[in-house]
């Protein structure tokens, strides 16, 4: 049992008390090849998350530079147009399903959230295990169709009917919507992981009005993806059937419509653009509080504008479709909440700052990337303004202006607020600092050359250049423009070079961190970096929103949880006042055994619908083994059973 | 164990070894995910059920060129989804006793009724009147019917898995709560059965 010892609050740093050591004993992750597959610790989950979308962020990329060096003149022939279509669709599904949720929402959430909490791992660490590993099934079965001749050709929101069996023989399109069932089983689990992990393992004292931004965000995320990833696996589900065992459901021949497949994909599809800008917005407010030295101004408007975000977000979904002929009442009404989510994001603007302004703003280099996203994200806001109005979206619709706008959307609020979030918690993660020298060459060669490439397709698309054509006629005079995009990606090459030499340089040689390095208020920087197994020495209570900063230095400190066994401490939804313990289930190989015959039954399903009969014994033996409970638990009995 | 079950507000510390570690009702950290998992299914259900509309639309005549799914299979279905609702009710409400035998009879005949209600579905598939490849009504009436029987399916193993552990020293402490959550499921799979049988027994009559 923990012992009552006399404790000083927040000495939650050394690992080298007995307590630390029998802590570190029971949280400890097994080792070996096996032990990889059974650790189930977020820490480790999270950072193999956010490696692993980083990866695929690099390959999207890739394919990314193969399209601009294809357009830099006209009648190119670097690549044929059965191969381009398979490359763009390959890098929006990369980028979007493959790196920037998994990397944003998952990933850092995945990192972060339980250290913001103050507790010692995620809620349901095995669901957060399993996610992890069925995202790698769904990463490995897009990409190993691309290396099979058979990545998917059909645009990353695979509209029907290009996609649908009459136009899209093979399996070229299956693999696209499998790949939507792997990933977005993944991003639901860690969504219910996560959005439980706030509301029950919050430290006693953080009530809702002192979470931290993030983790308000971070739960109103969650709360996206619950009510909008579904749409996407219906719609992709029913895209499978209609071509895998010959339902109709988007064939107008047999009473089927193929715009309902437009609606599905987009009540999923625009909730989806603010599950990664929120993530963004997340990382944002927390470091202008921490650069600027002073609380944020404006908590409550920013929590308020954060939720409005993700409620308006589900009544936009048909500005995607302007140009389908629906009714005009209709497409006022979207013009109109498209323009009103205008103002919750202009809110958190403002806030931010409002912050800087009456603070003592320190430019490190995190900051400098916030600054970056002030900048490139403001863009796409604009010009998202200009396509909420029907008459230029029609204008402008599927041309290169569209691009445009949403990658300064995408990459103004999701890229540079996460290097802003890595370089940030780099010191956390690591232990050691990154080079802020290289860090800065990194900002300035990205921020030209994304600036180059994209302020420069807005031209192009003005100017007529329609998205996914594989090459254009000279006479078109399109190719000084697009020498001039391409030229970008030079810049944005030789920025990823250095800050990869960056992470690899300083995971040897970097500055070592210390605990708080930043000196910010979050509660993640309360213990040593890298974090110990158990996170906390001592779970901790918090009696403000900035606790390293607000908290006095005899703030009491959790006592009383065993330490021979992984017990947790479930709080209150609301007021986060302590409710009952409950214990972690520690590691297990099964959920890395349940995705393996998950995924068999998905990527089988796809060659014949044998396979869901077939493969789901095989997913219920492996799930029973998962949970199936081992040993007689140590915990007491419930009150009333004598 | 403490009477009290309240944390101990110390100067430095506070002490909650007196807590319970085990919680029943909303207060269980599984019961929270069982809410999220019935949102994340509630939707799909919802959008299907919204598909199916829309499709309706689509069409003059509705079912179109079709005799509506013959009733007898499903109407007795329903029966049996209504009376399941008993031993549900009883799991969740002896559970938080910590009376084993009471929550292993329940789960058996839970078991039972889902084990019946699984039967019945497959006759009510045989009388649908339709294939699935026949047109997109007939694609939706599979596709919403096939989405319930795979709730349906997943709660009869979850409830005979339960069942396996009851008949086992291992059914305490939180795996009581489990049997508790597993009836609140069962409750979403009857609700949703019922509105399914709405669409498919009822509006291919009346729409």
């Amino acid at each position: 049992m923990a012992v009552a010892e006399p404790i000083i609050a927040n000495d939650q740093d050394t690992g080298e008390s007995e307590l630390g050591r029998r802590l570190a004993r029971t949280w400890c992750q097994p080792k070996g090849f096996w032990g990889w597959f059974s650790n189930t610790h977020h820490s480790d989950i999270g950072v193999r998350f956010m490696v692993t979308a980083f990866i695929f962020f690099l390959l999207g990329g890739v394919l990314a530079a193969m399209i601009r060096l294809q357009l830099i003149r006209p009648e190119h022939s670097l690549m044929g147009p059965d191969f381009y279509n398979q490359v763009f669709t390959m890098h929006g599904s990369t980028m979007i399903f493959l790196f920037a949720v998994p990397m944003l929402f998952q990933g850092f959430g995945v990192y972060v959230v339980p250290l913001m909490c103050g507790a010692r791992n995620i809620a349901f660490p095995r669901l957060n295990a399993f996610s992890y590993y069925l995202y790698v099934g769904g990463a490995l079965v897009l990409w190993g169709g691309l290396l099979t001749n058979m990545g998917p050709d059909v645009g990353w929101f695979a509209y029907v009917p290009l996609s649908g069996p009459a136009y899209s023989p093979g399996h070229r399109a299956d693999i696209w919507s499998q790949m939507i069932t792997f990933t977005e089983v993944s991003a639901l689990g860690v969504a219910i992981c996560l959005a439980t992990t706030i509301l029950r393992h919050r430290a006693p004292g953080m009530t809702l009005n002192r979470m931290p931004i993030l983790l308000w965000e971070k739960l109103v995320i969650s709360m996206a993806v619950i009510f909008a990833m579904p749409a996407v696996m219906i719609a992709s589900g029913l895209l499978l059937l209609d071509r895998v065992v010959g339902t109709h459901f988007f064939n107008p021949a047999e009473g089927g419509d193929v715009l309902l497949y437009q609606h599905l994909f987009w009540f999923f599809g625009h909730p989806e653009v603010y599950i990664i800008f929120l993530p963004g917005a997340a990382i944002v407010s927390t470091l202008v509080e921490c650069f600027s030295r002073r609380r944020i101004l404006g908590y409550t408007p920013i929590v308020v504008s954060v939720v409005a975000t993700g409620f308006i977000g589900f009544g936009v979904w048909v500005h995607h479709m302007f140009a389908t002929g629906l009714p005009q009442l209709s497409e006022s009404f979207f013009t109109a909440a498209s323009l009103m989510i205008v103002i919750p994001t202009g809110v958190q603007f403002f806030c931010w700052v409002a912050t800087i302004l009456n603070g003592r703003l320190q430019l490190q280099l995190p900051m400098l990337w916030c600054f970056g996203f002030f900048f490139v994200f403001l863009i796409g806001g604009l010009s998202g303004v200009m396509l909420a109005s029907v008459p230029v979206d029609l204008q402008v619709h599927d041309t290169y202006f569209v691009v445009a706008h949403f990658h300064y959307v995408l990459i103004g609020g999701a890229l540079f607020p996460m290097f802003a979030g890595i370089y940030f918690w780099f010191p956390k993660i690591t232990g050691r600092m990154a080079n802020a020298k290289l860090g800065t060459w990194h900002f300035w060669l990205f921020f030209i050359g994304f600036n180059t490439t994209f302020f420069t397709l807005h031209f192009l698309g003005l100017r007529g250049m329609p998205r996914r054509v594989y090459t254009y006629s000279p006479d078109m005079h399109w190719q000084g423009l697009n020498v001039l995009a391409s030229s970008g990606v030079i810049f944005m090459t030789a920025g990823l070079l250095v800050f990869l030499a960056n992470v690899i340089r300083s995971l040897r040689v970097g500055e070592i961190a210390g605990n708080n390095p930043w000196r910010d208020a979050g509660l993640e920087w309360s213990m040593s970096s890298p974090p110990p197994p158990y996170n906390f020495l001592h779970i901790p209570t918090v009696s403000g929103r900035d606790p390293l900063w607000e908290d006095p230095p005899d703030q009491p400190v959790v006592v009383g949880l065993r330490d021979d066994i992984r017990e947790t401490l479930v709080t209150h939804s609301l007021d986060a006042d302590p409710q009952h313990k409950d214990e972690d289930p520690g590691p297990s190989i099964w959920p890395f055994l349940t995705a393996l015959t998950v995924s068999a039954a998905f990527v089988g399903s796809i060659f014949t619908p044998w396979a869901v009969p077939i493969g789901a014994p095989l997913v219920i033996v492996t799930m029973i083994g998962w949970l199936w409970p081992r040993g007689q638990s140590p915990t007491p009995r419930p009150s009333g059973e004598s | 164990m403490s009477s009290l079950n309240e944390p101990i507000r110390g100067p430095l510390t506070l002490d909650v070894s007196s807590l319970p570690s085990v919680a029943f009702g909303h207060r269980n950290t599984t019961w929270l995910a069982n809410v999220f998992y019935m949102a994340i299914e509630g939707m799909m259900f919802a959008l299907m059920f919204a598909t199916y509309f829309y499709l309706r639309t689509r069409s003059t005549d509705w079912p179109p060129g079709h005799l509506p799914p013959a009733l007898t299979y499903g109407v007795i279905n329903a029966v049996v989804f209504i009376l399941s609702v008993a031993p549900a009710w009883w799991v969740r409400r002896r559970a938080p006793d910590g009376n084993r035998r009471a929550v292993r009879n329940g789960l058996l005949v839970l078991a039972l009724f889902e084990l019946a209600a699984t039967a019945l579905r497959i006759l009510e598939f045989t009388a649908l009147n339709c294939r699935w490849s026949d047109d997109a009504y007939s694609s939706t009436l599979w596709v919403l019917i096939g989405m319930h029987s795979g709730h349906l399916v997943t709660e009869l193993i979850e409830t005979l898995v339960l069942f396996a552990i009851s008949l086992t020293p291992k059914m305490e402490g939180t795996r009581l709560a489990d049997a508790a959550i597993n009836s609140d499921y069962w409750y979403f799979v009857v609700i949703t059965g019922m509105i399914v049988d709405l669409l498919i027994y009822g509006t291919t009559r009346f729409l």
